[in-house]
């Protein structure tokens, strides 16, 4: 077995670190080592974007990243989106706007969602369907999470996000 | 899938990095984006018992023109070739590229320079590159060598680079006035490796004869193609109706396709004809505004 290395992140503003093997995806490290099971393992290929998270503000498909190069860095998964028991309003969108089915989609939904409108906060419909083209969802025809993307910017547009 | 065990070394320099490549030869590899690599090492396709992980090395991530070239960083990201004003404005055809590559979360990762190091006859930058006219610049122990795009890609999935090589910077030659390109794709779906892709660059003089014209090929053979007779036919023409069509024909000819899940060589050949053709046609018309 390979030397264990010491991994330090910053994850959903929390410092955790631990020693792990450099084979150690990033995905397994953040449900496995950090028990945050709200991020999905899909199709373990980096095509489905169900293992979306941010590093550093920048959406990743953290199944197609060691462990050991977020060494450092700042990580937010779909844990982090709540804020003081209260939804984000994307959380809002896709439960108001029926934006998932069987969910499994939905957490990389939300970051890619969640890092589209941080940089363009009134996208277009267009916007919305390029900026979650790498995330399958195989339920809702997406069609109901571009309503739901369009409700939380609708929302922030308002005054409501934080 | 998990990837089987290896050494991970994460050099902060240049010369850290090349002699971690030297002393471990063969069973060495670098990380840079990482996006062809881990697939391939979860599949065992690849089995580096050490990985040289470059992404902590500071000067190699720019976008810029200096002395006569667009110059492109060893750790310049897809995505950042995306934000980039400079591309936007002068380089459409790289902007083609770059959209039309894996999908955003990759291209957050993913670099332009190991889209091209990875010699993956199916990867985009390759053909865009070819017909630019690019040059490749390989950093290793005895200093940097500048490398013609034509001679990079020497076989399937094999470069000129050497072990213990890094390409470290893509120069692509400034355009003169009226030049433009475009890059055209057919892909099954996003993310998808294109079944084929044709890439144009063109310069036109001021009575609107093409003085310049570069055409690269993707997916079409064991290697990016250069089509050369394509070129030879529409230098010093009108890129007219007439004339693109012929041009796209000899592309096609080029082509080298195989028969596989994405579809038979001749239909494959008839795409490249379409695909030419648009992308003749709208670089023309880039170029003549």
């Amino acid at each position: 077995m390979a030397k264990k290395q010491l991994v330090r992140v910053k994850v959903n503003g929390r410092e955790r670190q631990a020693e792990v093997e450099p084979r150690l995806l990033l995905i397994h490290f953040i449900r496995e080592v950090l028990e945050l099971t709200g991020s999905h393992i899909g199709c373990d290929t980096s095509h489905c974007g169900a293992c979306t998270v941010l590093l550093n503000g920048k959406t990743v498909k953290s199944c197609t990243m060691f462990a050991v190069q977020a060494d450092g860095g700042e990580i937010l998964t779909v844990e982090g989106l709540i804020k003081d028991g209260q939804l984000h309003p994307l959380q809002e969108g896709f439960k108001e706007e029926h934006g998932l089915q069987c969910g499994f989609c939905t957490p990389g939904m939300l970051m890619s969602s969640y890092a589209l409108l941080r940089n363009n906060p009134k996208p277009s419909e267009e916007d919305i369907r390029w900026g979650i083209s790498g995330n399958l969802c195989r339920c809702t025809g997406y069609q109901n999470i571009v309503k739901a993307v369009q409700f939380a910017s609708g929302k922030a547009a308002q005054g409501g996000a934080k | 899938m998990i990837p089987p065990a290896f050494e991970y070394l994460r050099p902060t320099t240049i010369p850290e990095a090349i002699a971690l490549l030297q002393q471990h030869g063969e069973d060495a590899k670098i990380l840079s984006g990482g996006q062809s690599l881990i697939p391939m090492m979860k599949l065992r396709i690849a089995r580096p018992a050490y990985v040289v992980d470059i992404n902590r090395i500071s000067g190699l991530s720019y976008i810029k023109e200096e002395g006569g070239f667009l110059k492109v960083g060893g750790l310049t990201r897809e995505a950042e070739l995306e934000a980039s004003s400079l591309i936007r404005s002068k380089y459409p055809i790289l902007m083609d590229t770059t959209h039309v590559i894996a999908d955003p979360q990759i291209r957050n990762l993913a670099t332009v320079a190991g889209n091209l190091a990875h010699g993956d006859p199916a990867n985009d930058h390759p053909a865009t590159m070819l017909a630019l006219g690019a040059q490749v610049v390989a950093t290793g122990s005895g200093g940097e060598r500048v490398i013609p795009i034509e001679e990079f890609f020497v076989s399937l999935f094999t470069t000129a680079l050497q072990q213990g090589e890094i390409l470290t910077e893509i120069r692509i030659p400034v355009p003169p006035a009226h030049s433009s390109g475009a890059y055209f794709k057919l892909e099954r779906k996003v993310g998808d490796f294109a079944t084929a892709a044709v890439a144009v660059q063109m310069t036109l003089d001021e009575k609107s004869v093409v003085q310049r014209v570069g055409i690269g090929l993707t997916n079409v053979g064991p290697t990016p193609i250069k089509a050369k007779k394509a070129e030879d036919f529409l230098r010093g023409k009108k890129p007219d109706p007439p004339n693109v069509e012929q041009a796209a024909r000899l592309a096609a000819d080029e082509a080298q396709p195989s028969s596989d899940l994405r579809g038979p060589a001749e239909y494959k050949k008839g795409l490249v004809k379409e695909l030419a053709t648009r992308s003749l046609s709208g670089a023309a018309s880039r170029a003549a505004k």
